[in-house]
């Protein structure tokens, strides 16, 4: 895996995203974004925010939908 | 203080519920059904003199010692052999009897060596005790005649002796090693006269099929075998009853001393989860403690190319303070943060947290159990509302069908190993999943009835496959369904399974296994009685091992097979401590207890009782730090007794995180990989220089008591409060008596936990609370913990990680018997005799073609990067699957392992790596490389 630390975090919220995958659309998206959420370091949120404010490319659909739901972090 | 004697019944307990009522010696005794008249004596304090018998082994009947009169009835039978009846009066005590067992006595005597006040075992004898007892005085047949005393010794074994003119045939060993152990690697050879105890076929014992679980010379009533370091040091004097440091099993021993040296470890009968039974490295290998290379002063550098410096605590501690707040000021307070140890005690990684959380004011502190069982935490919580497994070892003995998915109990956890080979023998029907033929899958008296041999990264396919069969052959338990699970989610998870792409005919082209086999898996788990399943790493460490982990969560809760004995889920966690530095909010996301960190009235309680303001966002875990530290926002670390360089994957990656720290704090016994980064060095002590509490699989709660004031000065967890109170944030513990107490008032799971209570009980599980006063052996009793047991999708999805040209094989990693994880303390051990050296297991096939031949050295590459190390022609991995180790440094199987993760915890994919072998005449660059940084490091100046 890449060790760039977008790449990877975009590779990571996919395979979240795929976990989930087989659920319904939108429980999917929801279990995507809780997940991120509940487990993701403030300043990961924040780079992949970032990364889904300059396009999100590389992000799966249902990656992508749950990210552009998700609130920043707060800062420390 | 004085020896902890536990009284020897002579033969096991009898479970009948049924109780019979006899006269013994005049005294009424009433006692279960099918309890032998000696444990029935035992029972009212009459010790009927044996020597053959010990209540951890069946009857056997062969010395003749113990008979006893029964009136009404002929002879003199042997108590041991001869069960209680309704109203039978015995006599263990008349002129015949007495008669008898003095020329019984005088018999074994006159073939016994009579060095007695040279005798290892001189007051630790029951051959002598026996003498005595019977009050042998003379022995009539002289020495003269053709006898055994002249036979020699065999000292192969690192440990014990075996000599062989003190053996008085009783059998005991070798049924130990049959009944306790199930190796079978012992036999009295020869016949009549010629009787002797025989290692395998007349081999030394090194050399034998012995695993050194030390239950043979535990069960020897001479000095034949005996510890060399009673022959070396003496008798011990006084024990302490305390908790293995090793494995999650957490067996119980007594630590038996003279003055402060530890004389041997001897497993302890009344240990919950060994129940008297150990392996060679509880049992033996605890020399690590004392060994040369313990590091017993703090050090500092500024510079991890300057040679340490070694300082007072005061200055240690100071400087690492300076340094974490000096970071802190000028990357943010989310900067530095901590690893907590899976080694030490519950108390300690409470400390650790807590510091991280109240000292450094972030979330960033994680644990080793992210590299191997997070996505158990995560799995059956989400599915059952318990980031835990569900029984207790005992249950075992109730268990009908056993499903043992990527574990290696015999290996990993050998003492429930023991245990479940013992149930296999009595009947119980074995299912192995796994790419590798493990011992257990064939071994003496044990067949497996079926083994899946999976292309490793393929569980979830396996699986599911499974789940498959059972709904579509019927085989649900509905009525456990729909009383105890989301019946809707079941629904829509029977569905799922049931999709044709599911069916193991479907998978069989990926998974490898043939159709037939999972089928008849599936039917023998799903009908066979009490199905129980025990995992391991083989489970989680994979980019789904988290699903995994659900979906063998719904295959119990699709057949029932969950809340009483013999059933359940269960994960066989890998170190002492895992279970309870996660109960203990080691994870960056939560807090004691399993509560996340946003939840604001958890939080609250926290705070108030702290003193002092909590973060509310989830920390960084591990890997995630290595790539922040890597990126530049993650600057500091305190990383207390875990050796993350060599444990972590992809090594490369790990130590250029490591190497981009401007502080990292190590706390350790020893100058591990780790340390070769770190700026400031604290001694760590171990397990029997400290009190506190271990968990262990089971969620058993036990103590670990100190038996010699520690090495280094401190108790880690004092060391730690030192730290805490440099860096501003007050704690003043006198005792982790203390820090239990606080844990007990802040963890809803442990409220009802502390030290008097596990003194009186000997261990707990929890939950132990207000309902649970005396804890919790098994989980799930009736209901959920989360409520209704949740069914979840599990789709099968390929790893990244692909074979392709470049890199053909599939390499996995796991652990071998004699050593210890990263191996830091078996190595300083004579374990090494077993284990020298990692070596890569390769299907004859695979060498061929290669043109490597067994012992070659080779190597071994991956995307990741490359090592070498020898190669052992093995046909128990299956072509295309290559094996090796991880215990030892200069091999650094991590260097191959490659940091794609589990998608819910970032737990490593260390099970599937794909590489390619080839031959190799020597070390490559990055070995070569490491040991140059790695002697470099470890300079210590001249004071």
């Amino acid at each position: 895996m890449s060790h760039n630390s977008t790449e990877k975090l975009v590779y990571m919220a996919n395979q979240i995203a795929t976990a989930f995958a087989a659920q319904k659309h939108e429980a999917a998206v929801e279990a995507t974004r809780t997940h991120i959420k509940k487990f993701w370091d403030p300043r990961m949120r924040s780079k992949i925010a970032e990364h889904v404010a300059h396009g999100g490319e590389g992000l799966q659909p249902i990656a992508r939908e749950a990210l552009e739901g998700l609130q920043a972090p707060k800062a420390a | 203080m004085s020896l902890v004697h536990e009284i020897d019944y002579g033969t096991p307990a009898s479970k009948s519920e049924k109780l019979v009522t006899l006269t013994i010696d005049g005294m009424t005794v009433q006692v279960p059904e099918g309890t032998s008249i000696m444990r029935a004596a035992m029972e009212v304090g009459n010790q009927i003199p044996k020597l053959c018998a010990t209540d951890m082994l069946d009857a056997f009947g062969s010395c003749r010692l113990c008979l006893v009169e029964i009136e009404g009835r002929n002879g003199t039978p042997a108590s041991c052999t001869t069960p209680v009846a309704d109203g039978i009066v015995v006599k263990t005590q008349t002129e015949r009897l007495k008669k008898i067992r003095k020329g019984v006595m005088e018999l074994y005597i006159s073939d016994h060596p009579l060095d007695c006040l040279t005798c290892s075992a001189n007051g630790d004898c029951e051959l002598q005790d026996m003498a005595g007892v019977v009050g042998l005085r003379d022995v009539r047949y002289g020495y003269q005649g053709e006898n055994h005393t002249k036979l020699g010794k065999d000292e192969s074994n690192p440990y014990f002796t075996y000599e062989k003119s003190k053996c008085i045939v009783c059998n005991r060993c070798v049924r130990a090693c049959e009944e306790v152990q199930g190796t079978f690697a012992l036999t009295i050879s020869g016949r009549g006269f010629d009787s002797r105890v025989s290692p395998g076929m007349d081999e030394s014992f090194l050399s034998s099929e012995c695993v050194s679980c030390g239950a043979c010379v535990q069960s020897c009533p001479t000095a034949t075998l005996n510890e060399k370091a009673m022959y070396n040091i003496g008798t011990p004097e006084h024990s302490v009853v305390t908790t293995c440091a090793y494995c999650g099993v957490g067996c119980t021993f007594k630590a038996e001393m003279r003055g402060d040296e530890l004389v041997r470890m001897v497993p302890y009968k009344d240990g919950k989860a060994n129940r008297g039974h150990s392996c060679v490295k509880g049992r033996f290998a605890y020399g690590y403690a004392v060994h040369q290379d313990r590091i017993l002063k703090p050090m500092i550098r500024s510079s991890i190319h300057e040679p340490w410096k070694e300082v007072s605590y005061e200055e240690a501690i100071q400087y690492a303070a300076s340094e974490f707040k000096r970071i802190q000021e000028k990357y943010g307070k989310r900067s530095v943060g901590g690893i907590t140890s899976s080694r030490c005690t519950n108390e300690e990684t409470y400390l650790v947290q807590k510091l991280i959380r109240g000292g450094f004011g972030n979330n960033n502190v994680d644990t080793c159990a992210r590299v191997c069982h997070s996505p158990t935490g995560y799995g059956l919580s989400v599915t059952y509302g318990t980031s835990a497994g569900t029984q207790d070892f005992d249950s075992i003995e109730e268990s009908d069908v056993v499903l043992i998915i990527g574990a290696n109990p015999t290996d990993g956890h050998p003492v429930f190993g023991s245990r479940l080979k013992k149930r296999l023998r009595q009947g119980a029907k074995l299912i192995v999943v796994d790419p590798r033929r493990t011992d257990v899958v064939r071994s003496p008296h044990i067949e497996a009835a079926y083994h899946l041999p999976l292309r490793p990264g393929t569980n979830v396919a396996i699986v599911t496959a499974l789940a498959h069969v059972i709904v579509t052959e019927g085989l649900v338990n509905e009525q456990f369904v729909r009383e105890r699970c989301d019946w809707e989610e079941f629904q829509e998870w029977a569905a799922f399974v049931a999709e044709e792409r599911h069916s193991p005919e479907a998978v069989e082209k990926y998974t490898g296994v043939p159709a037939d086999a999972v089928r008849g898996a599936a039917r023998l788990y799903a009908t066979g009685g009490n199905g129980a399943i025990y995992y391991g790493l083989g489970v989680t460490e994979h980019s789904q091992g988290s699903t995994t982990v659900i979906a063998i969560a719904n295959l119990a809760m699709a057949t029932g097979n969950i809340g009483r004995n013999g059933v359940g889920v269960n994960p066989l966690r890998g170190q002492n401590n895992v279970q309870g530095s996660c109960d203990m909010g080691s994870f960056p996301h939560e807090l004691p207890g399993y509560r996340h960190i946003s939840d604001d009235a958890t939080r609250a309680a926290f705070e108030a009782l702290w003193g002092v303001g909590l973060d509310d966002e989830p920390g960084l875990r591990i890997p995630n730090m290595f790539d922040a530290a890597v990126e530049g926002t993650y600057k500091g670390m305190y990383v207390q007794g875990e050796d993350i360089l060599q444990s972590d994957p992809d090594t490369k990656h790990v130590s250029a995180g490591l190497a981009a720290l401007e502080c990292l704090v190590v706390q350790d016994l020893f100058l591990n990989e780790t340390a070769n980064y770190a700026h400031v060095f604290l001694p760590g002590c171990s397990f029997l220089e400290k009190d506190g509490t271990f968990t262990n699989a089971e969620r058993r709660i036990q103590r670990i008591r100190k038996v010699m004031a520690p090495k280094n000065g401190y108790a880690d967890w004092e060391v730690t409060q030192m730290l805490s109170n440099a860096l501003g944030f007050p704690m003043n513990y006198s005792h982790p008596g203390e820090i239990m107490d606080e844990i007990a008032a802040l963890t809803p799971s442990f409220a009802g936990v502390n030290y008097k209570l596990l003194d009186e009980m000997g261990s707990v599980q929890w939950p132990c609370n207000e309902k649970a006063p005396e804890g919790t052996p098994i989980m799930h009793i009736g209901g959920f913990v989360r409520g209704k047991g949740k069914f979840m999708l599990t789709e099968y999805v390929p790893t990244d990680e692909k074979t392709g040209p470049r890199f053909p094989l599939l390499l996995t990693t796991g652990r071998i018997l004699s050593q210890y994880n990263v191996g830091a303390q078996t190595r300083r051990t004579e374990n090494v005799v077993w284990h020298a050296e990692d070596v890569l297991e390769i299907h004859a096939h695979d060498a061929e073609v290669r043109g490597i031949r067994d012992g070659d050295f080779v190597k071994l590459d991956s995307r990741a990067g490359s090592t070498s190390l020898r190669a052992v022609i093995s046909d128990r991995v299956a072509p295309g699957v290559v094996y090796t180790t991880f215990h030892h440094p200069v091999t650094q199987a991590n260097v191959v392992t490659t940091d794609y993760s589990d998608w819910a915890t970032n737990c490593p994919e260390y099970k599937v790596t794909a590489v390619q072998v080839s031959p190799s005449n020597g070390p490559t660059q990055w070995q070569e490389e490491y040991e140059n940084l790695s002697r470099t490091s470890r300079r210590i100046a001249a004071e």
